[in-house]
C-alpha cells in the first residue's frame, strides 16, 4: 500500500496548531510508516506537490500571499482540513479587522520605531488584505477541527480516521477556544 | 524579480518557525555582494490589543506564538504586575520560573531535534526530500525518539501546571491561578531522571560531532558583536527576572543592572524597508554599530557562573571555545543543549524545596499605574512587553520587542558571511543554499513571535543576470 500523502501549511496563525500536531509525541513514530509528509514547515520541500491526499491548514487568510497559496493548495488537495480556530473562524488574527491596515503599519513602523521611522516595509514583503478571513470563506473546506489549538488527541483521531478511509465525526471531540 | 545585478532568492527558508525569505545579490563576477533576510508577515498585535482589558493580555499575547506561548504569558503577566504595582508572592515567582524553564526545554528540544538535527546528523548535503525529522526517525530512531521524549518532558510539565500544553492560562496578573500540589510535584520530579539521561547522551554525541563542522563554525555568523541577557545577583543567567547585562566581544561587561522600565534608554528599533522585522540596536553605539545577539549563546556569554553541577562543567568547556566571548552562531546549538541541561537540573533543585507547595500564590489589586513593562527571557532571548492603560484598565498602546528581533542585524550579517563563503559563481547548488539557511536555523528564529506572524511559502531559487535573463534555476523537492 502506498503511503498517504500529507501536507501542513501555516497561514496567519501562531504555529500552536502545528505544535499540537507534534504533541502527538510517540504516536508520530507510529504514523511515520503510514504517511508521507510531502510539504510542511517541518520538511525542506519548497514547492507544493501536484496532488496531496490530506492538507491541514493552520491560520487565517491575511495577505495576498496567503490568498494565492490557499487557492493553489485547494486545487491540489483531495481533503482540506481547517485545523484550529484561526483557520475555522479567523480567531485572533481577525482582531485586527476593526483597525485600518495603515494604522497597524503605523503603530509598528512609525510610532514604535526610533530610526528610519515612518518607512513602511514594501516590495520584498506581502501586502496585508483589508481583513483576515477564515479559510472556508475563500475556498471549500472538507473538515473543520476547532480548538485553540485542537488537542493532540483530536488531531490524532482525525488522522487515524482519515487513514482508515472514514470521515472523522467531530461531535463532542473538540470545541472553540481555550 | 527586482532589477538588481543578479539575485538569488531562497523562499521560503524552511525548518524555521515562520515566514522568511533570503535574497543574495551577486556582482557580474559572480561574487556575493550583499544578502538579506526578509521576514514576510505581520499580524498587528501591538495595535489590535488597543481597547482590550489589560487582564486579557497574558492569554491574548500568548497567541502570538504557539512555540513559546509561556514566554509571552510571563512577559505579559509581569507587565500587568507592574500595572497593578504589586509584589507577587515568592512562591508564585518560583512557579512561574518552573513553567518558564519547562518551556525552554521543550522549545530548545524542538529547535535542536526536530528542526536542526537533520542538518547535523544527516548532513548539510543530504537529499532534501529526506532531510527532516522523519528522515532522522528512519535512520537514527533512538536519537529522534530522544528528541520527541525530551520535548514531551517540557510540554508535559506545562500541561500539569497550566492545564494544557499550548496556551495555558495559569499565569495571571498578580501571580498564578493555583498552587502546586504535592502529587503533581512528585509526578514532575519522577520524569527528571530520564530527561537528564537524554540530554547528557545528546551532549556527548554533539561534542564530538562538532569536529566535522569546522567550516560552518568558521563562517556561520562568526564575528564580534555585543551580547545581552538577564543575569541574577549571583551572575547566573536568569530566565525569569534579573537585570539586563551587556557584554562586548572581548567579554567585558559594558553595561549591567539595566531594569525593565529603562529598556528604551538602551534599545532602539530601526525600520528595515525590506522586512517586516525591525532591527533593534544598542543605542549607546548607534545603528548599525550597536549590533548585538541574545538567546542561548548570549546568555552563556554574559554569565559568570551556572550553579548546577553538570551544567557548570559543560558551560566551562563551552567558554573555552572562545578566548573571550564565544563568537560563532553555530555554537547556538551547543549553548541550547547546555541550557536544557541547566534547566532540568534547576527544575529539580527548585521543586525539591518545600516552600514550592506554598498555597499563597496570587496577589489581588486594581491597577495602580498607567504604564508597565515586563522583561524576561524567552527560549530565543530577552523579551519585552510594554503596555499603557487608561483609567478603565483598557489598553491604549503596546510595544513588544521580541527575542528574534534582537538578533535581526546579526542574522542578516551572518547570512552575508555564509553566502560569501559558500555561494560562488553562476551555478546554484542546493547544499550551498542549505548552508545559508542553516545560519538562520542556528538562531532558531521564531518569526511568528518576531513580527507576531508566522507562515511559509514554496522555495524557488533563480540566479538572474543584469539584463533579467535566468542564468540558473532550482526548485527544491
Ligand atoms: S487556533 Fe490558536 S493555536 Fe491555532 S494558530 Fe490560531 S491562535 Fe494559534
Amino acid at each position: 500500500m502506498s503511503k498517504v500523502t500529507i501536507a501542513t501549511v501555516w497561514l496567519d496563525g501562531c504555529s500552536g496548531c502545528h505544535m499540537s500536531f507534534l504533541d502527538q509525541d510517540e504516536r508520530l513514530i507510529d504514523l511515520a510508516p503510514l504517511i508521507e509528509l510531502v510539504y510542511s514547515p517541518l520538511v525542506d520541500n519548497k514547492e507544493f506537490p501536484e496532488m496531496v491526499d490530506v492538507t491541514l491548514v493552520e491560520g487565517a487568510v491575511s495577505s495576498d500571499e496567503d490568498l494565492h497559496k490557499i487557492r493553489k493548495i485547494r486545487a491540489r488537495t483531495k481533503i482540506l482540513v481547517s485545523l484550529g480556530d484561526c483557520a475555522v473562524t479567523a480567531n485572533v488574527p481577525s482582531m485586527r479587522n476593526s483597525f485600518k491596515v495603515a494604522d497597524i503599519l503605523k503603530r509598528a513602523y512609525e510610532e514604535n520605531a526610533d530610526l528610519n521611522a515612518g518607512t513602511m516595509p514594501s516590495g520584498q514583503v506581502p501586502t496585508l488584505l483589508k481583513h483576515a478571513r477564515p479559510v472556508h470563506e475563500i475556498v471549500n473546506v472538507d473538515i473543520f477541527v476547532p480548538g485553540c489549538p485542537p488537542h493532540a488527541d483530536t488531531i490524532n483521531y482525525v488522522l487515524t480516521e482519515l487513514l482508515a478511509g472514514r470521515k472523522p465525526d467531530m461531535t463532542g471531540r473538540t470545541r472553540f477556544g481555550i | 524579480m527586482k532589477v538588481m545585478p543578479k539575485q538569488i532568492v531562497i523562499d521560503p527558508v524552511t525548518r524555521i518557525e515562520g515566514h522568511g525569505r533570503i535574497t543574495i545579490q551577486l556582482g557580474d563576477d559572480g561574487v556575493v555582494q550583499d544578502a538579506h533576510f526578509h521576514v514576510t508577515q505581520l499580524r498587528g498585535f501591538e495595535k489590535f490589543c488597543e481597547g482590550r482589558p489589560f487582564e486579557e493580555m497574558p492569554s491574548l499575547m500568548a497567541r502570538i506564538c504557539g512555540i513559546c506561548p509561556v514566554s509571552h504569558l510571563i512577559a505579559a503577566a509581569k507587565a500587568c504586575d507592574a500595572l497593578l504595582a504589586v509584589r507577587i508572592p515568592p512562591t508564585a515567582i518560583q512557579l512561574r520560573r518552573i513553567i518558564n524553564m519547562a518551556q525552554i526545554v521543550q522549545s530548545h528540544a524542538l529547535s535542536f531535534f526536530h528542526l536542526s538535527s537533520p542538518d547535523l546528523l544527516l548532513g548539510m548535503d543530504f537529499d532534501p526530500v529526506q532531510r527532516n525529522i522523519f528522515g532522522v526517525l528512519q535512520r537514527y530512531p533512538d536519537l529522534a525518539r530522544d528528541g520527541i521524549r525530551l520535548r514531551r518532558f517540557g510540554q508535559q510539565i506545562i500541561e500539569w501546571l497550566g492545564g494544557k500544553r499550548i496556551h495555558p492560562s495559569w499565569v495571571v496578573p498578580g501571580g498564578v491561578n493555583e498552587p502546586l500540589t504535592e502529587q503533581r510535584r512528585n509526578q514532575i520530579l519522577a520524569t527528571i531522571p530520564e530527561a537528564l539521561e537524554i540530554i547528557v547522551r545528546t551532549l556527548d554525541w554533539f561534542r564530538t560531532a562538532m569536529g566535522i563542522f569546522q567550516e560552518e563554525i568558521a563562517t556561520f555568523a562568526n564575528f564580534p558583536t555585543l551580547y545581552m541577557g538577564l543575569v541574577n545577583e549571583d551572575g547566573e543567567p536568569d530566565y525569569y527576572d534579573g537585570r539586563l547585562r551587556v557584554v562586548d566581544s572581548a567579554g567585558n561587561v559594558i553595561n549591567d543592572g539595566i531594569e525593565a522600565a529603562e529598556y528604551h534608554d538602551y534599545i532602539g528599533e530601526y525600520v528595515e524597508p525590506h522586512s517586516f522585522l525591525k532591527s533593534p540596536f544598542y543605542i549607546p553605539l548607534g545603528y548599525p554599530e550597536g549590533i548585538y545577539r541574545v538567546g542561548p549563546l548570549a546568555r552563556l556569554n554574559v554569565a559568570d557562573r551556572l550553579n548546577e553541577p553538570k551544567a557548570y562543567e559543560e558551560w566551562s568547556a563551552f567558554r573555552e571555545l572562545g578566548r573571550r566571548a564565544v563568537q560563532s552562531s553555530f555554537y547556538y546549538h551547543y549553548a541550547r543543549l547546555i541550557e536544557i541541561l541547566f534547566c532540568i537540573e534547576r527544575l529539580r533543585t527548585r521543586l525539591s524545596r518545600p516552600d514550592i507547595l506554598n498555597k499563597h500564590v496570587r496577589a489581588y489589586a486594581e491597577p495602580n499605574s498607567f504604564e508597565g513593562v515586563g522583561m524576561s527571557e524567552a527560549p530565543r532571548g530577552m523579551l519585552l512587553h510594554h503596555y499603557k492603560i487608561d483609567e478603565q484598565g483598557l489598553v491604549t498602546w503596546a510595544n513588544l520587542i521580541i527575542a528574534t528581533g534582537h538578533n535581526n542585524l546579526a542574522m542578516n550579517r551572518g547570512v552575508l558571511q555564509a553566502a560569501k563563503h559558500f555561494v560562488k559563481g553562476n551555478k546554484i547548488e542546493e547544499p550551498m543554499l542549505n548552508r545559508v539557511e542553516a545560519v538562520i536555523r542556528c538562531y532558531d528564529p521564531c518569526l511568528s513571535c518576531s513580527t507576531h506572524a508566522i507562515g511559509k511559502m514554496p522555495l524557488h531559487v533563480q540566479l538572474v543576470s543584469a539584463d533579467g535573463g535566468i542564468l540558473d534555476e532550482i526548485k527544491r523537492g
